[in-house]
């Protein structure tokens, strides 16, 4: 049994120097057999096996992951959260993940540090403008709360964005959701890891898939390397890697992996206390509670595995955000990395049964995974434990490219994709 | 980022170019005899290899031309470029 973190804990501890807390999650030896395994230890994996647990009452199953868990993407995009996509099915896959995110401290009694600080996203041009009034409608007929903000009102919500109409990428206007905001994205990871781990899932972590064994049209467990694991039903999680682990099972996959890059400045006193986002910049900025901007630019458009990126795509957003903020001009950067997400060709994830029985793909998150993460990871377990998908995850299914009824949200998610 | 040897040009930095995702998708000689399967075989799915990958490149920037690459996609490493037209080498 874990102990609970609260501030009687927090005060205890502090006698004993902080030296004996408890371990948050263990560091396991696979068993032979699994009644599920999960592929992929991010945030999107450890979620997964937390319902699975959870809510379906599975709870001899293991999270596999190559590396240390939450070192992938989960630890390295720009930890935005929101919904306020354009289609239906996208609206109540996202609004789904945020009524998570509302109480998910208070349920993994975790801080992951959600902050509903707004997120707005600029107009730049008339088409622009069109597409955000189109959206900020479809958000609400959908229940997400949207506004449509003029010029004033984004310069009142962020007085540092440059109004004026004679740059190169005027503010014309610009959409705002309140509910959404940040989260501290390491925290997730790692409290969706302590609260499985608590029910019992094993973590093996430092634990690479090396192949997918079939007998037929049915999974019969995984070779990796600490050994062959038994199980009839494997979750991929994979993210960037998706085809590679895809391609192990003799399937293929509409993704492309490519680098999409992100960069913080030194940081400094409180400056933005909301996310801007720009998706016909491509750029957007929002501040860490440590002082740092946090940067998001866009993809290469080439694929990659190499988790770096080239240097004209900083460049550009950065050249966007001296425009939008004159008073950045003098901040420097600390860091730069990149990470590989899986791009669909209708920019809408998969979270699907394949061909093979007992084998899901939760995968095709390409620019924007983080904020589903919760949502993702409970209609995943669902998938998985009912063989069948939810309601709310039923359209993002594999066999959407075969049957035309794609989930376009290329350009329309307000996000650049 | 990385440098790229224009068959027509020569060595030119990679912002100069567009990548043109996977190289010798054949096109359906008789597209009306398809099924849904192959059109999204031909249409979507993709190999998407984490190592040598065959792939188009366009110089946008410069020539304007076509051509092929093969590139380690592990570590962005160009093995070969050829033309367009041109078959890929075996092995």
């Amino acid at each position: 049994m874990k102990n609970k973190y609260s501030i009687f804990s927090l005060i205890k501890n502090a006698f004993s120097y902080h030296e004996n807390w408890q371990k948050a999650w263990n560091d396991p030896q696979p068993k032979k057999e699994y009644d599920a395994v999960i592929v992929g230890g991010g945030g999107h994996g450890l979620a997964t096996a937390y319902y699975l647990a959870k809510k379906h009452n599975m709870k001899n199953i293991a999270v596999v992951e190559k590396g240390w868990i939450g070192g992938g993407n989960t630890g390295r995009n720009t930890t935005i959260i929101r919904s306020n996509y354009l289609w239906d099915a996208s609206a109540g896959l996202y609004d789904h993940a945020l009524k998570i995110w509302e109480g998910l401290s208070q349920e993994l009694n975790y801080n992951v540090m959600f902050s509903q600080r707004g997120v707005m996203n600029l107009a730049h041009n008339l088409q622009d403008v069109r597409d955000l009034k189109r959206r900020t409608h479809a958000n609400r007929l959908n229940g997400i709360d949207a506004v449509y903000l003029s010029t004033e009102e984004v310069k009142n919500f962020c007085p540092i964005i440059n109004t004026s109409p004679d740059i190169r990428y005027p503010v014309l206007g610009g959409t705002l959701q309140r509910r959404a905001g940040t989260a501290r994205h390491d925290a997730v990871a790692w409290g969706y890891a302590r609260g499985a781990d608590e029910m019992g899932v094993d973590i093996i972590q430092n634990c690479e898939v090396k192949g997918i064994k079939r007998n037929g049209d049915n999974v019969e467990g995984i070779e990796t390397t600490k050994g062959f694991i038994k199980t009839k039903k494997v979750g991929v999680v994979a993210a960037g890697h998706s085809s590679v682990i895809a391609n192990m099972a003799g399937l293929r996959l509409p993704l492309e992996s490519k680098p999409l890059q992100a960069l913080v400045s030194e940081p400094v006193k409180p400056i933005i206390d909301t996310v801007v986002m720009s998706n016909a910049v491509h750029a957007y900025v929002s501040q860490s509670d440590k002082g740092e901007l946090v940067i998001g630019a866009g993809t290469d458009d080439y694929v990659s595995y190499s988790q770096k990126g080239s240097h004209q795509i900083v460049e550009g957003t950065l050249n966007a955000i001296l425009e939008l903020y004159p008073i950045f001009s003098r901040m420097r950067m600390l860091r730069q990395w990149g990470g590989i997400v899986d791009i669909c060709p209708d920019a809408s994830p998969i979270l699907s049964k394949t061909s093979v029985k007992g084998l899901y793909f939760n995968c095709g998150w390409g620019t924007g995974g983080f904020k589903a993460t919760p949502g993702s990871g409970d209609l995943f377990a669902h998938t998985i434990a009912n063989d069948e998908p939810h309601k709310l995850n039923a359209a993002f299914n594999l066999n959407r490219f075969v049957s035309g009824d794609l989930v376009d949200e290329h350009g329309a998610a307000a996000v650049a994709h | 980022m990385f440098l790229i040897n224009c068959p027509y040009c020569g060595e030119r930095d990679q912002s100069e170019f567009i990548a043109g995702g996977e190289a010798h998708i054949e096109r359906p000689k008789q597209p009306t005899e398809l099924s849904d399967d192959e059109w999204a075989e031909y249409l979507f799915m993709r190999k998407n290899i984490k190592g040598i990958q065959f792939e188009r490149w366009n110089h946008a920037h410069g020539c304007r031309k076509w051509f092929n690459m093969i590139r380690d996609t592990s570590n962005d490493e160009i093995k070969l470029i050829y033309k367009m037209g041109e078959k890929p080498p075996k092995g």
